[in-house]
């Protein structure tokens, strides 16, 4: 175990996974082809990337308010990060991975995308509000 | 949270399951952003396009719909954001039938539960603008900034579930935008120009986005000299909302809470100035091919007043390249009486009602009928679009009527 991180806001179940990092947004309808699974807007610097299984650690929420219904349409398909990380959320986010059952943790004293390694092994402990890197890739 | 005897009832399962269900997704909500209470709202506006619900959200609101008519019913009035068709243009975009019948189903089961199919992002021009101080929950990020801005309302940006919840239970939990110290300005904002056609106010919405940074972030804009336009404020807000994610600003001198600088904001806060130079910067950054696919204006639907002025640059045209105007199903009939429909579609425009481009399967349509290159005056529009395949353009109005007449955008 390397680093454990504490958020202010938490909601879901405990998760392990890796992460994927970028310094960038998210949305789900902005930023996503949810079909194939993967970035897609091009702009985006994780563009082409798979975010499937992935516990995604990114900056901040963006966009629309379409991305509350699509994680549980995404979910129901199996297309769907792990759990999700981020600096700053809005409330559409929050209220997509509570209807979805997507394990978040929002709000740090430090930049989490700076904090944690891409592709690291991190665990997501929503119950203490933590994100620990277990092992770095 | 703290719950009053109504939602101990409502949580209880006393008003059905349906109900429950609503509240527990809230307090969830709630708990996560430190809600200490529910407020009632007056109002809901749900997002549920059936692109972005699936199969699986459709069978959610059907399960939902066969509930006891008693239980299922929302509590204050509960209308709808732009569907995924208008199905009488539906052939021509190239949806499919797997696409409408979601659609229909959707509709019936909304409809069981008591929504009502408005089926619009300018509820505030066309159906009823909240008043300063109303709580309310509404979906679509273009209605949350404007009715929070322009209004004075107070509303989160509540997704599907949340609003569809909220018209549900008839409250909200009480964070955000909803309480008074998340309202004063966090971004002090100086525009040294006179911005005048809907792409530059949306262009000038979305640098201030981008600035402002996210959600939390409340610009107050100061240089504005003319009191704007409903539709000016329509795309500034619906732009700001889409490139920063923000929910409110201040325009000091127009808005309601921001008579003067100081009633929203350290005087002392420091400001950062925007130019015309900026915002030419950020429409060039969306012009990347000369030759055009499609033309679209929507996003936000259109007024009117826009309808009018669209009618006014077909006159005499014939264009070459498809040209989609889309607007409410309120204005829609009024277009019609008024002219403006037949003169739009005489140049072989079309008239939509009742959806938006990007949320009526943006890219399976691409893909049916050969779009690439989008030229629009929605710097909105623009934003999305680039995920869903497309390379989009951003220009005036008139620039993009010339490109479906032409099949090309000039420069500039």
């Amino acid at each position: 175990m390397i680093a454990s991180i504490r958020a202010r806001h938490a909601l879901g179940r405990t998760v392990k996974g890796h992460a994927l990092v970028a310094k960038d947004g998210f949305s789900a309808r902005y930023d996503l082809d949810r079909i194939r699974g993967v970035f897609s807007r091009p702009a985006h610097k994780l563009a082409g990337q798979s975010y499937v299984d992935r516990i995604l650690v990114l900056d901040t929420a963006k966009g629309g308010v379409a991305t509350a219904w699509m994680l549980h349409e995404m979910k129901s398909r199996g297309i769907v990060p792990l759990a999700l990380v981020l600096n700053s959320v809005n409330p559409i986010l929050a209220q997509g991975a509570a209807f979805a059952e997507i394990p978040m943790l929002a709000g740090f004293d430090l930049d989490i995308t700076e904090a944690v390694p891409n592709d690291a092994h991190v665990e997501v402990n929503p119950s203490t509000r933590t994100l620990t890197v277990i092992a770095e890739r | 949270m703290k719950l009053n005897d109504e939602e101990q009832d409502i949580l209880a399962g006393k008003q059905g399951s349906v109900r429950q269900q609503a509240l527990r997704h809230q307090m969830d909500v709630g708990d996560f952003f430190g809600a200490a209470d529910f407020v009632p709202v007056t109002q809901a506006h749900i997002m549920a396009d059936t692109e972005s619900l699936g199969e699986a959200g459709v069978q959610y609101l059907e399960r939902l719909a066969a509930a006891d008519e008693s239980q299922r019913k929302v509590q204050v009035p509960t209308i709808t954001d732009p569907r995924g068709t208008d199905f009488s243009k539906a052939s021509m975009l190239g949806q499919s039938a797997a696409m409408l019948e979601l659609e229909r189903r959707a509709i019936a089961a909304f409809v069981k539960l008591g929504v009502t199919m408005t089926d619009t992002c300018i509820n505030y021009q066309t159906v009823q603008a909240p008043t300063r101080n109303e709580h309310v929950a509404f979906g679509d990020t273009g209605v949350v900034i404007y009715s929070n801005s322009v209004c004075g309302a107070r509303s989160n940006f509540e997704g599907g579930p949340s609003a569809l919840a909220a018209g549900l239970t008839g409250r909200t939990p009480r964070y955000g935008f909803h309480l008074a110290e998340q309202r004063y300005a966090t971004h002090h904002i100086r525009v040294d120009f006179a911005p005048a056609s809907l792409n530059d106010w949306g262009a000038l919405g979305a640098v201030i986005g981008r600035a402002a940074g996210n959600y939390w972030s409340v610009p107050v804009i100061e240089g504005i000299e003319q009191a704007p336009r409903s539709d000016q404020l329509k795309h500034f807000g619906a732009a700001m909302a889409s490139f920063g994610s923000i929910a409110l600003f201040h325009l000091v001198g127009f808005t309601p809470e921001a008579g003067r600088l100081s009633d929203v904001a350290d005087t002392r806060l420091p400001s950062h100035t925007i130019t015309h130079d900026d915002i030419v910067r950020l429409q060039n950054s969306y012009r990347g091919a000369e030759s055009v696919d499609v033309v679209v204006f929507s996003a936000p639907q259109l007024s009117l007043y826009e309808l009018r002025d669209l009618a006014d640059l077909c006159d005499g045209r014939r264009f070459k390249v498809p040209l989609l105007a889309v607007t409410s199903p309120q204005i829609k009939p009024d277009a019609d009486r008024a002219g403006y429909t037949a003169r739009i579609e005489a140049a072989g425009g079309h008239v939509l009602s009742g959806m938006c481009f990007y949320q009526s399967y943006a890219r399976e349509i691409a893909e049916a009928n050969g779009w690439k290159t989008l030229a629009t005056n929605s710097a909105k529009l623009v934003n999305i679009l680039g995920g869903y395949g497309y390379d989009p353009m951003l220009a005036s109005m008139e620039a993009c009527v010339e490109a479906a007449a032409s099949g090309k955008l000039r420069a500039g």
